[in-house]
């Protein structure tokens, strides 16, 4: 027998007078967690506006000892060549604004990557709960490497890409296209489980949150 | 039921029992063919033998309205693993009897304030106590802070908070030997905290955890007695 | 490895690694008490992991065919491995199909538990662990001893030695004049790993979550090596337990927000990786699936343990066990340590066989704080206690240990009142029930109480019950 079919065959064999399987109840939507400051809850509710939702990504990105930028669609060009300063950047096909050094993503190697100082991208939404952007790597977003191997990221997000939580976002998403969700910086508590910021992705990240349409 | 520990080796807190429930007006009985719940044989992995001791801990304690123990380990073994006993032994009238005694069954703390209704027990005890919640009332049983409930009722009481209260003091039945350096390695902890609050009196629901403590601090000569929370709410110390 | 009262022995006379370990686990205690208190609805959240998890292992055999095909479809291979050393084999021919003599490897249950990196030694491939702890454990030629911080046991002064000692013999030393400063640490890892990832060909990964519905595979990480690992290298082999399966893909909602909070205590972890099978242009063209048994299956088929594979192995039992913060991981003698070892190594590997495997149902004290944390609500304390049993059965009918002697002639006292009565009577000062678990074991280093006049069964005798 092949291992396939000896492994189902043992699970099935496991199983037998086992009761079956349960079923799932779908759960209630849940509201977006309340902001928690000094002890005191500030209550975000779905009904609520707009405003609460991207006010809370920011405080939970920034969380993270991540900065936000937060600017009108006039300025994010204004923030990128701020951000961005001499830095050689590699810009993913379909980011459509101009940074100061571009360097375009011609396939490029992971060597040839890890000479590059910064990647800018934009992203597929926000998740304000957990302080969470999420790539899922098509148009402007880039392959998975170029968001990885250069130190620094700059992402652009905008208002409106903003959900309430997990739920939200997982409901959203496509599961076929490959995604990196990032919350903060690369960060390791391995040492006496102190925080450090930085091991092997970028160890800045600055998300740019956009007002309007971006 | 007064459990085995008490009855051999603190028989003092089956007495404070019987002062304060009869006190509150509870008509005391005990049935004398009770023994031990169980537990050290369940919870080393002895079901087989395990068997007869719960069978005898059913036929002591039918018929009675609420079987009061001062052990929230005992209560929690009679409620949540007498059943596995009796599945056991394939015998559906044992079963059936477990059924019936197990829901009966109540801690200390629990009776006082879930059956009974009373928070202040007429309690007087001018001492500095620090409480150890024990982790079956805590987590088996849930009591909550009952038992604090009732010792904060207690006149003259000066009650101090324990440092990582919610810590296991190490005890664990037969882990207490078996796995003894590891037991003693958290009793010290336990000690340790309890030292900390300057208390002159520890207090806990279960006779053993206290025996365990106890028995570390007595070695380290640390002068804090151990009671057990029967006999702290059935003194009348100056009254 | 020592059955673990010897073990535990050993690690509790280490000062070093108790406070090491007692400092750790109370950080990480903290936070995720913090982060769940957050969450309204997290014994709904809990209750919906429990539940998801039972419906896959309830219908496992289902739920991997599902997966199988959607892997397939996805352009992955899918390869079925019945134990530890078919699944190395299935790892080692993948990369000497591609000639290559390293791997890259994310941090990973599976690939540990099946000693897949001693075994592609074997082959004279080098893997090499990217897992800043991982890194630590494996330059130090040391074991981990928690699941997600493996090198909690070390401090940041013997984290520099094993750097400087380790690092060149595998790579790029470590810089000149490092110091111990734990972000000097990390980026020493940084720099010797770096040149690893640029040149990887081939990466072994684990999945914290498989998606039968799409085949899509999931890992949660917070450095990103996992990302390097996943990313860079053209041909990827991910090991992967077959009760990591979840049914689909909106299923990952409730996981997604249970994980983090109950492993590093953080709302969220850096980063979550997902892929499905090939996608062209982004990411490793060959994709390898090993589903791993192991003695998966063995452990489904026990009625009170099976509830163990819902582990998505946050390490929360870890954290909060008492036993676990005194003795460390390494007592437990396996990779996985902690309350959840003590249940998962004997549910794999079976009981009655191996003394260490039979002790480590006994190595804790019933506390029950490991229940009470954990996301996908094994009932903990209710496993062991069933395992106890199994060990005991396991051993009926050789000659009888002292410990079944004595249990024994418990028993029998307590199941006739009379008899019980009789025995306090004799052994007055009333010791018979300490006396019976092991008199000189307690003694060591605990007094017993002051011995009683006489029994309470006595004085009720006596006194006619206090009334006279």
């Amino acid at each position: 027998m092949n291992a396939r079919e000896e492994i189902l065959g043992r699970v099935r064999a496991a199983l037998e007078g086992a009761p079956p399987p349960p079923v799932v109840e779908p759960r209630s939507v849940v509201e977006p967690r309340a902001v928690v400051e000094q002890g005191a809850q500030r209550p975000i509710s779905r009904d609520h506006s707009a405003t609460d939702l991207v006010d809370l990504f920011a405080e939970r990105v920034a969380d993270y000892t991540a900065t936000v930028h937060r600017c009108t669609a006039d300025e994010v060009e204004a923030v990128l060549t701020e951000l961005l300063g001499d830095r050689t950047t590699v810009v993913p096909p379909g980011f459509d604004r101009a940074v100061p050094h571009p360097v375009e993503d011609t396939g490029l190697t992971p060597t040839e990557l890890d000479g590059i100082d910064a990647v800018v991208t934009m992203a597929t939404l926000g998740i304000a709960e957990t302080g969470t952007i999420v790539l899922t790597h098509g148009p402007g977003q880039g392959r998975r490497a170029l968001s990885l191997v250069p130190d620094l990221h700059v992402c652009v997000v905008r208002e409106d890409q903003v959900v309430p939580g997990v739920p939200d976002a997982v409901t959203a998403l496509d599961p076929t296209r490959p995604q990196t969700w990032i919350s903060g910086p690369s960060a390791t508590s391995d040492i006496e489980l102190d925080r450090v910021e930085g091991v092997h992705g970028p160890r800045t990240l600055r998300v740019v949150l956009v007002a309007g349409d971006a | 039921m007064v459990t085995c520990i008490n009855d051999a080796l603190v028989p003092q807190t089956g007495r404070a029992v019987v002062t304060l429930l009869r006190r509150l007006g509870v008509d005391v009985d005990f049935p004398e063919g009770q023994t031990c719940c169980g537990q050290p044989m369940v919870n080393t992995g002895y079901l087989d033998e395990a068997v007869p001791v719960v069978r005898t801990f059913v036929r002591a304690f039918e018929g009675y309205d609420a079987v009061v123990t001062p052990s929230g380990s005992c209560a929690g073994c009679a409620r949540h693993q007498h059943a596995i006993v009796a599945r056991r032994s394939d015998d559906p009238a044992f079963v059936a009897a477990v059924e019936e005694t197990a829901p009966k069954v109540f801690e200390l703390s629990e009776f006082l304030v879930d059956v009974l209704g009373v928070e202040d027990v007429g309690a007087s005890f001018p001492h500095r106590v620090t409480y150890h919640p024990t982790c079956h009332s805590l987590r088996m049983l849930g009591v909550g802070d009952r038992p604090l409930r009732l010792l904060r009722a207690v006149r003259g009481i000066d009650l101090v908070e324990l440092p990582g209260a919610e810590q296991c003091c190490g005890f664990g039945g037969t882990f207490a030997v078996k796995n003894a350096d590891t037991s003693v390695a958290m009793g010290a902890d336990k000690a340790r905290h309890v030292r900390s609050t300057g208390a002159e009196v520890l207090v806990a629901g279960d006779s053993s955890c206290l025996m365990h403590v106890g028995g570390l601090l007595s070695r380290e000569r640390a002068g804090v007695r151990v009671m057990h929370l029967a006999e702290v709410l059935a003194a009348q110390e100056g009254t | 490895m020592p059955p673990f009262p010897e073990a535990a022995r050993i690690a509790l006379a280490n000062t070093q690694l108790r406070t090491n370990l007692a400092h750790a686990t109370a950080t990480i205690r903290d936070k995720r008490a913090r982060v769940v208190a957050e969450v309204d609805d997290w014994e709904e959240l809990r209750t919906a992991g429990a539940a998801t998890k039972d419906r896959v292992l309830l219908d496992l055999d289902t739920h991997l065919v599902r997966l199988e095909e959607s892997l397939i479809r996805a352009g992955a291979t899918v390869h079925w491995a019945r134990d530890a050393e078919e699944a190395c084999r299935i790892v080692a021919d993948v990369a000497k199909a591609h000639h290559v003599d390293e791997v890259v490897k994310v941090k990973s249950m599976a690939t540990q538990e099946i000693g897949l990196n001693e075994a592609l030694a074997q082959e004279g491939i080098s893997a090499w662990e990217t897992d800043l702890a991982e890194l630590i454990v494996q330059l130090g030629d040391d074991l981990p001893s928690h699941i997600l911080v493996p090198a909690i046991h070390r401090n940041r002064a013997e984290i520099r030695e094993i750097f400087l000692a380790g690092m060149a013999r595998a790579g790029r030393p470590a810089p000149e004049g490092l110091d111990d400063e734990p972000a000097h640490l990390a980026e020493a890892a940084r720099l010797h790993l770096r040149e690893k990832f640029l040149r990887a060909e081939v990466a072994v990964s684990g999945a914290n979550f498989a998606v039968a519905e799409t085949g899509t595979l999931v890992v949660v990480e917070s450095e990103g090596n996992g990302r390097m690992c996943l990313t860079l290298p053209q041909v990827l082999v991910s090991v992967v337990g077959i009760e990591k399966v979840v049914p689909t893909w909106a299923d990952l909602d409730v996981f997604l927000q249970l994980l983090p909070r109950s492993s590093t205590g953080e709302r969220m972890n850096p980063f979550t990786s997902t892929w499905t099978g090939v996608t062209p242009g982004d990411g490793p063209q060959e994709v390898h699936v090993v589903l791993l048994d192991n003695g998966r299956t063995r452990a489904l088929a026990d009625e009170v343990g099976r509830q163990a594979l819902r582990c998505i192995r946050c390490s929360a039992c870890l954290n909060v066990c008492p036993v676990y913060e005194r003795t460390g991981g390494h007592a437990y003698g396996s990779v996985y340590p902690g309350p959840i070892g003590a249940i998962l190594n004997p549910l794999l590997r079976g009981v009655g066989v191996d003394d260490q495997v039979d002790s480590l149902p006994y190595a804790s004290s019933l506390c029950g704080a490991c229940y009470d944390v954990c996301p996908v609500k094994i009932d903990i304390p209710s496993v062991l206690v069933d395992l106890r049993a199994q060990v005991v059965d396991a051993h009926r009918g050789g000659v009888p240990r002292p410990e079944a002697v004595a249990m024994k002639a418990a028993a029998a006292t307590f199941r006739r009142p009379g008899l019980l009565r009789a025995a306090e009577r004799l052994t007055r000062p009333g010791l018979a029930v300490v006396r019976r678990v092991g008199a000189s074991a307690w003694t060591g280093a605990r007094d017993l109480p002051p011995a009683p006049k006489e029994s309470f069964r006595a004085w009720w005798k006596r006194t006619d019950g206090g009334r006279s």
